[in-house]
């Protein structure tokens, strides 16, 4: 049951789910090596990780991550292989992807 | 240069916008019954919120596991997948309208990669429309409802959905209404704890409403499935409950949820003091107020508007799902948030009397099952309304609009000192509603706001709230491309 738990919270979760290939997908996120499950969204690969913030707020430097879920709120956003805006919960994972956030300096969140 | 630019135009007899229950129903009867169809939907593959699944490229869902109504899915689906393979349907995923024009030919969609690529999306061009774009999940700020980890609880719903994993451990989820079930249910499911479900709404509500929801007697059976698996689970299911802040630990940049005050509330959503308590170890919250249905392409258009049993701004229709613009249909949550089922139902009538060449009105089917479906729709309103007493729950400090970070305590002022009352008058004095999610997210709590705690806010404001230039954020570039040109 506690693994079962785990799941989500770390590890390349959704590749242990059942009717999943076992093959994982390799991205970088900040220059950082990050392994993740073929046909997840960035978010949630990150959020495997641990990673649940990746951007600051304007004024606040207030962390973000998910809210929506869905392409709506625009917080999630960061830039994948150049591309600037892009929303993690609805672009997929792919093999060699490049994803940098912008979080302050400051900010340990990524941790 | 991108598609927009080299005018590349899809036409057809009828044009649809989204791939939801409503969306792909509509594709499945208008095909059916001889119309040409092009279907424009943001996401990847069909489904919409409610049948959202894995990528179909890594992962088959035969089996419907963790799906409502999956029958019906295949069944539409092979429907839709055969019509496209007839030439009768044209798919367009992954490709978002950003706006619609009318003009005596009929409709014309702008699109735009969900996804940025290499290039910009075709034009559609169609005699009607039917815009079935869903919604959303209806949000109401509260202390520390910016800290990561605080989601949506539809949103939980998709990630659970559409990656096959959870997106924490520990789970707080709040608001109103039986979606709330379905999402506890799925996590716990899934093997993700439920600490708690918060309802703000008590049980007895129901009670005036039992007629209609007699009309509807899966209901009953599917909330007889959610209690068995709530009990299997041992998941707290608190009524009258709601929290009242979020909190998180971590240096400022860094913070996320961790824990969750929460107290009991009357009738009127007002905070029983002496009953507040805390759950520790929580790593998400999932918020669920309702929905808001996705008005702006029908407001772009000039549809008529009224305000629904849950205080959503919605389109009016006819027996058809036709609006008030003659040849453009409204079909599920945009006619009023009702579900999956209605969502389908509506779909059909749409698709069937958009294909119909001449205007003479064949009846639509289904209308009895719709009208059951909208009673009980109309009794589940009226039984989680949002709770009057909500703006009580806030501090000055808290972030209202999460884009431009403005606060309680700024709206009140504008609508104290500078007698700001609608959305739009709120939004131009404090920029709330004014970033990358143009008020989706923000809109009905800044009406509520402006309105003040004494009443829910009027269609005319919400309806400013919805009003927006670009139903996408586009760029430049297939803006300009707007402009009439020789390239
Ligand atoms: C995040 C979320 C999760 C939900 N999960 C459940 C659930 O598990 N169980 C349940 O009973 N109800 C759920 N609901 C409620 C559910 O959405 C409805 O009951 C049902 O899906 C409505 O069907 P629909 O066809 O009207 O809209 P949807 O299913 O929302 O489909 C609308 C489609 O239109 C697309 N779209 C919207 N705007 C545009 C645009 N401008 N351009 C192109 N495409 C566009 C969307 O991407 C989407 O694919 C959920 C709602 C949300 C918001
Ligand atoms: S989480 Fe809201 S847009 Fe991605």
């Amino acid at each position: 049951m506690s693994t079962k738990a785990q799941r989500g919270a770390g590890g390349p979760a959704a590749a242990e789910q059942p009717g999943s290939p076992q093959e994982t997908v390799t991205i970088s996120f900040d220059g950082r090596p990050l392994t993740a499950a073929p046909g997840q969204s960035i978010g949630s690969a990150l959020v495997a990780q641990g990673i649940v913030a990746w951007r600051s707020t304007r004024k606040g430097a207030r962390p973000r991550g998910l809210f929506c879920g869905i392409g709506i709120c625009f917080d999630c956003l960061l830039t994948v292989d150049g591309a600037t805006n892009q929303r993690a919960c609805l672009v997929e994972v792919c093999e060699g992807m490049q994803i940098e956030g912008s979080c302050t300096p400051d900010d340990g969140s990524r941790a | 240069m991108n598609d927009t630019t080299t005018g590349r135009t899809e036409r057809a007899d009828v044009a649809i916008v989204g791939a939801g229950p409503a969306g792909l129903a509509a594709a499945v009867a208008a095909a059916e019954s001889g119309a040409a169809v092009v279907l424009v939907d943001a996401a990847a593959q069909p489904g919409g919120q409610f049948w959202r699944h894995r990528p179909e490229g890594i992962v088959q869902e035969r089996d419907g596991r963790g799906h409502h109504g999956w029958k019906t899915y295949l069944d539409l689906r092979a429907r839709f997948d055969a019509g496209r393979e007839r030439g009768q349907i044209t798919y367009l995923p992954g490709l978002q309208v950003w706006m619609a024009e009318k003009d005596d030919a009929g409709f014309t969609l702008r699109t735009t990669p969900t996804v940025a690529g290499p290039v910009g999306g075709p034009a559609v061009a169609a005699r009607r429309l039917i815009l079935s774009p869903g919604g959303y999940d209806r949000q109401l700020p509260v202390p520390g409802w910016d800290l990561p980890g605080v989601m949506a609880a539809g949103g939980i719903q998709a990630f659970l959905k559409g990656n096959g994993s959870l997106p924490g451990r520990r789970f707080v989820i709040a608001g109103t209404g039986p979606f709330l079930l379905p999402v506890a249910a799925g996590i716990a499911e899934a093997g993700g704890q439920v600490v708690a479900v918060l309802e703000s709404s008590s049980p007895a509500a129901w009670l005036p409403h039992l007629g209609a929801a007699a009309g509807v007697p899966e209901k009953a059976l599917e909330g007889a499935e959610y209690a068995a698996v709530f009990a299997r689970h041992r998941i707290p299911y608190r009524t009258r409950n709601v929290v009242t802040e979020v909190l998180g630990s971590g240096s400022r940049g860094s913070s996320r949820v961790t824990a969750v005050r929460s107290a009991k509330v009357d009738a009127k959503g007002k905070v029983r003091p002496g009953t507040e308590r805390g759950y520790a170890d929580v790593d998400v919250v999932g918020f669920g107020w309702g929905f808001t249905p996705q008005m702006e392409l029908p407001l772009s258009l000039g549809a008529e508007t009224r305000l629904d049993a849950d205080g959503s701004l919605v389109g009016v229709v006819n027996e058809r799902q036709e609006s008030s613009v003659p040849g453009l249909f409204l079909a599920g949550e945009v006619t009023g948030v009702g579900g999956a089922k209605l969502a389908v139902l509506e779909g059909l009538a749409a698709g069937a009397a958009a294909a119909v060449r001449d205007d003479a009105a064949r009846a639509a089917p289904g209308l009895h099952a719709m009208a059951r479906h909208r009673r009980f729709a109309e009794a589940m309103h009226r039984a989680h309304p949002v709770p009057a007493g909500w703006q009580e729950w806030l501090t000055p400090a808290t972030v209202v609009c999460r884009c431009e970070e403005v606060t309680a305590g700024q709206i009140t002022e504008a609508r104290e000192m500078l007698e700001a009352r609608d959305a739009r008058t709120i939004k131009s004095f404090t920029r709330a509603g004014m970033g990358w999610c143009q008020g989706r997210v923000c809109g009905f709590a800044a009406a509520c706001l402006g309105q003040g705690p004494a009443a829910p806010p009027s269609a005319e404001s919400l309806s400013s709230a919805a009003r927006r230039p670009l139903a996408a954020p586009v760029g430049i570039g297939e803006l300009a491309a707007l402009e009439p040109s020789d390239s």
